[in-house]
């Protein structure tokens, strides 16, 4: 026996308001220096990769080691457009909220790369389950930045009709599973996709999204236990941007190492990658998605980034983090990184890039003209409340279309 | 005595019970150092130190089951669902542990938690941030569910919620936060800061559990209603000078029958309101309730306005939530009848 008093453990950040940005804890490995195993390597010859960051452009913008070279030229100034337009469209989309138009949102600010550099290594027919912060995924895929606008605007050309939030996208075609705002639900739903994909024979894989704070939802483990068990053709994909809310990664993360290292107790082979190199954050995902589809079963994914903009326009994170602590943020800023690149290259250029980033803007600005003529949350045409009855069931039950004449609609 | 925001009240209600109590510990998601998404827990963690206020992992299941253990220990635990859209991840905590641990043990072991939620619409929440689930709590026997209308009996009724040695379901309407709300999106709406009931009691009091109020006194039907629909019954008054007894609730388990057969024996005539889905909603126990008890003393067919039998709209919330125009369309016809 002993009469030591027992004391509990409440994990904090290294930093808060009124401090100084602290990331001494973080360890940046030198890019190129991790190695690049064969798709079917044994997830226990490969536990070290969970605990570094698979890096491939370095600090003068050049690719260097085994995981470079997986995207050509024109990809890779296709992958910067879809980040400059990502950028952009948040930019718009938030003022516009601001002004009243819509009712909410939320960008991407500082981790871009994740979601457009993951979209390029899957193929059509694939499918996302995705949150709130992979807008990216469509952005890349090709879905028309009019159609996003009109559901933030919940106006006459919503596809979902001003049912849903904005930011819930839901594209079928487009491999984008509908948002849910419950956190992580979507994260055993990729597994039941792509289990559904294996039994009936099929090429296709999913890719199952979560952010740091929601891997502490029981449906994240749910997700581990399934694809595990039946290594089903699955990416799973923890986006750590360090923050969930005010609350700071550590939380979620507990005393494991790395979110990464989650896959261990479950024999899923899992990388850390550097989210704000493109490059890197695509030849890992090519990696995962040829594992899956050689039917080498699951990867965890861990994508190190940073949130750097408020978590949605309902958040001040002033209240909770340093406010220049995105600056001392050691990976760096993931367009400024694929620019320098690209004109190490030598097929970019300061000019080019402004005269690119000038034609974008223009581009989102004419799409956002185009949907506010089909109304914002403050004017114009609106969806019908007719729609809310509609589509709750196949056929509207009677009850339903009562209600629905007492409605007036 | 101060003029508060239901925010405020709920922030204070908190500190007096932690003052008081070193057994209670308050956490859930962002309630620590940032104080709570709407702000309910301000300050808490400055003044009594992260053993007593904290950050939880987001994991409503683990919130819930861990304040189940606090509780078998002997704490008070008060937990923050963030949304009461995700208590759904922590109801078979809810409902099949905390409500039932007192019977199946036989008082061997009991359960005095709080478990808070942000309730209702009327904020552009959509369908996972505007639900009222009130009806999946009162069905659960083992749970007392109460909601408070405005910013005193908010304070009282948390207050005596931690002081119960039950669980206790705090379902907060977020739209009456920072003021009332009639139901009115083209009129502004009266800060708490104005308003008699927001003048909030320093120190330490309690509302008790299981009794409603008679907000408006009246004579020519009852209303049975609480939470943000009292206002929109108020403003439906108004509008049809209808002589509408409006009484607010604020338990629902258990039920204040003493009341609701009072006034309802008086008046012969019933109005339910509630914002949450009409189909097996509350207000089909109420229904249940007044037919049993006034059965006689009725002069119409008891009512009900409700949310329609759809998943929250974002874009339609005006028209999927009671409003005055329905509430009073509801209080003509029965009064016709
Ligand atoms: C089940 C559930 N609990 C709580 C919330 C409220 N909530 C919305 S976003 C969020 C933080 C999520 O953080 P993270 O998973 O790290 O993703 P990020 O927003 O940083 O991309 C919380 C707690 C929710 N939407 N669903």
């Amino acid at each position: 026996m002993t009469d030591l008093p027992l004391s509990l453990y409440v994990p904090e950040p290294a930093c808060r308001p009124g401090g100084e940005p602290d990331f001494s804890d973080f360890e940046v490995p030198k890019a190129g220096a991790i190695r690049r195993p064969a798709i079917d390597e044994a997830p226990e010859n490969m536990r070290d990769m969970a605990f570094s960051i698979v890096r491939v452009l370095n600090r003068k913008g050049e690719a260097v080691g085994p995981w470079a070279g997986s995207l050509t030229e024109d990809e890779l100034k296709a992958g910067l457009r879809d980040m400059m337009t990502l950028r952009h469209f948040d930019d718009r989309m938030l003022k516009a909220q601001r002004q009243g138009k819509t009712s909410f949102y939320a960008q991407h600010l500082g981790e871009e790369a994740v979601a457009c550099a993951f979209r390029r290594a899957l193929e059509d027919g694939d499918m996302n389950f995705p949150t709130y912060r992979q807008a990216g995924l469509l952005i890349a895929g090709g879905y028309p930045l009019e159609t996003m606008m009109n559901q933030i605007f919940s106006n006459a050309r919503d596809p979902l009709e001003g049912r849903q939030l904005p930011i819930f996208y839901s594209s079928k075609d487009h491999g984008f599973f509908t948002i849910s705002g419950n956190l992580g639900t979507q994260f055993i739903q990729a597994v039941g996709w792509a289990m559904a994909s294996a039994i009936s024979g099929d090429t296709r894989i999913a890719a199952g999204w979560i952010g740091d704070g929601s891997t502490s939802e029981s449906d994240f483990h749910a997700a581990m236990v399934f694809a595990s068990t039946y290594k089903a053709p699955v990416v799973l994909n923890v986006v750590n941007n360090q923050w969930a809310i005010s609350t700071f990664q550590g939380m979620a993360r507990g005393n494991a190492g790395t979110f990464a290292a989650r896959g261990h107790g479950f024999g899923i082979p899992a990388i850390r990658v550097d989210g704000n190199d493109f490059l890197a954050v695509h030849a890992v995902a090519r990696w995962a998605a040829a594992r899956a589809r050689a039917g080498h079963g699951p990867t965890l994914i861990e994508h190190v980034t940073y949130r750097a903009g408020a978590h949605s326009t309902s958040d001040d994170p002033g209240a909770y983090r340093i406010k220049h602590e995105f600056d001392a943020w050691p990976l760096g800023d993931p367009v400024a990184r694929l620019k320098e690149h690209l004109v190490t290259l030598g097929i970019w250029s300061d000019e080019r890039h402004i005269q690119a980033d000038a034609e974008i803007l223009d581009e989102v600005k004419a799409a956002q003209k185009a949907a506010e003529a089909s109304g914002t949350m403050i004017s114009g045409p609106a969806p019908s409340p007719r729609s809310m009855f509609e589509g709750v069931y196949a056929e509207m039950p009677d009850h339903l279309q009562r209600q629905r004449q007492e409605a007036g609609y | 005595m101060a003029r508060m925001t239901m925010i405020e009240a709920i922030q204070n209600a908190h500190d007096v019970a932690m003052e008081r109590d070193a057994s209670v510990v308050v956490f859930g998601e962002d309630v620590g150092y940032f104080g709570g998404v709407f702000r309910c827990t301000a300050g808490l963690q400055k003044k009594y130190g992260s053993h007593r206020c904290f950050d939880a992992p987001i994991n409503e299941s683990g919130i819930v089951g861990a304040a189940i253990g606090m509780a078998a220990y002997g704490f008070k635990p008060v937990v923050e669902i963030q949304f009461a859209d995700y208590m759904y991840p922590a109801y078979d905590q809810i409902v099949s542990e905390a409500a039932r641990i007192r019977h199946r043990s036989n008082g061997d072991f009991t359960c005095p938690l709080v478990i808070r939620m942000p309730t209702g619409g009327g904020i552009f929440g959509g369908q996972t941030h505007s639900q009222s689930p009130e009806a999946l709590l009162t069905h659960v026997s083992g749970l007392k569910v109460v909601i408070p209308s405005n910013p005193r009996d908010a304070k009282g009724l948390l207050t005596a919620a931690i002081e119960d040695p039950d669980p206790v379901i705090v379902l907060e309407p977020k739209r009456l936060y920072n003021g009332p709300f009639d139901g009115h999106y083209d009129r502004p709406i009266a800060a708490w800061k104005k308003h008699p009931l927001g003048e909030v009691d320093d120190g330490h009091f309690t509302t008790p559990l299981g009794k409603a109020a008679i907000y408006r006194p009246g004579s020519d039907l009852t209303v049975l209603t609480y939470g943000t629909m009292v206002y929109v019954a108020e403003a439906a008054a108004h509008e049809t000078g209808i002589d509408a007894e409006i009484i607010d609730l604020r338990t629902l388990l258990p039920l204040d029958m003493g009341a609701i057969e009072a006034s309802v024996a008086r008046t012969g005539r019933c109005v339910i309101i509630h914002e949450a889905t009409r189909t097996s909603g509350f207000g089909a126990e109420l229904s249940a309730v007044v037919q049993e008890l006034c059965f006689y003393a009725l002069e119409a067919p008891v009512t009900r306005v409700c949310g329609w039998d759809t998943p929250y709209p974002h874009a339609q919330e005006w028209a999927y939530f009671p409003g005055p125009d329905r509430v009073a369309a509801a209080f003509r016809a029965v009064m016709e009848a």
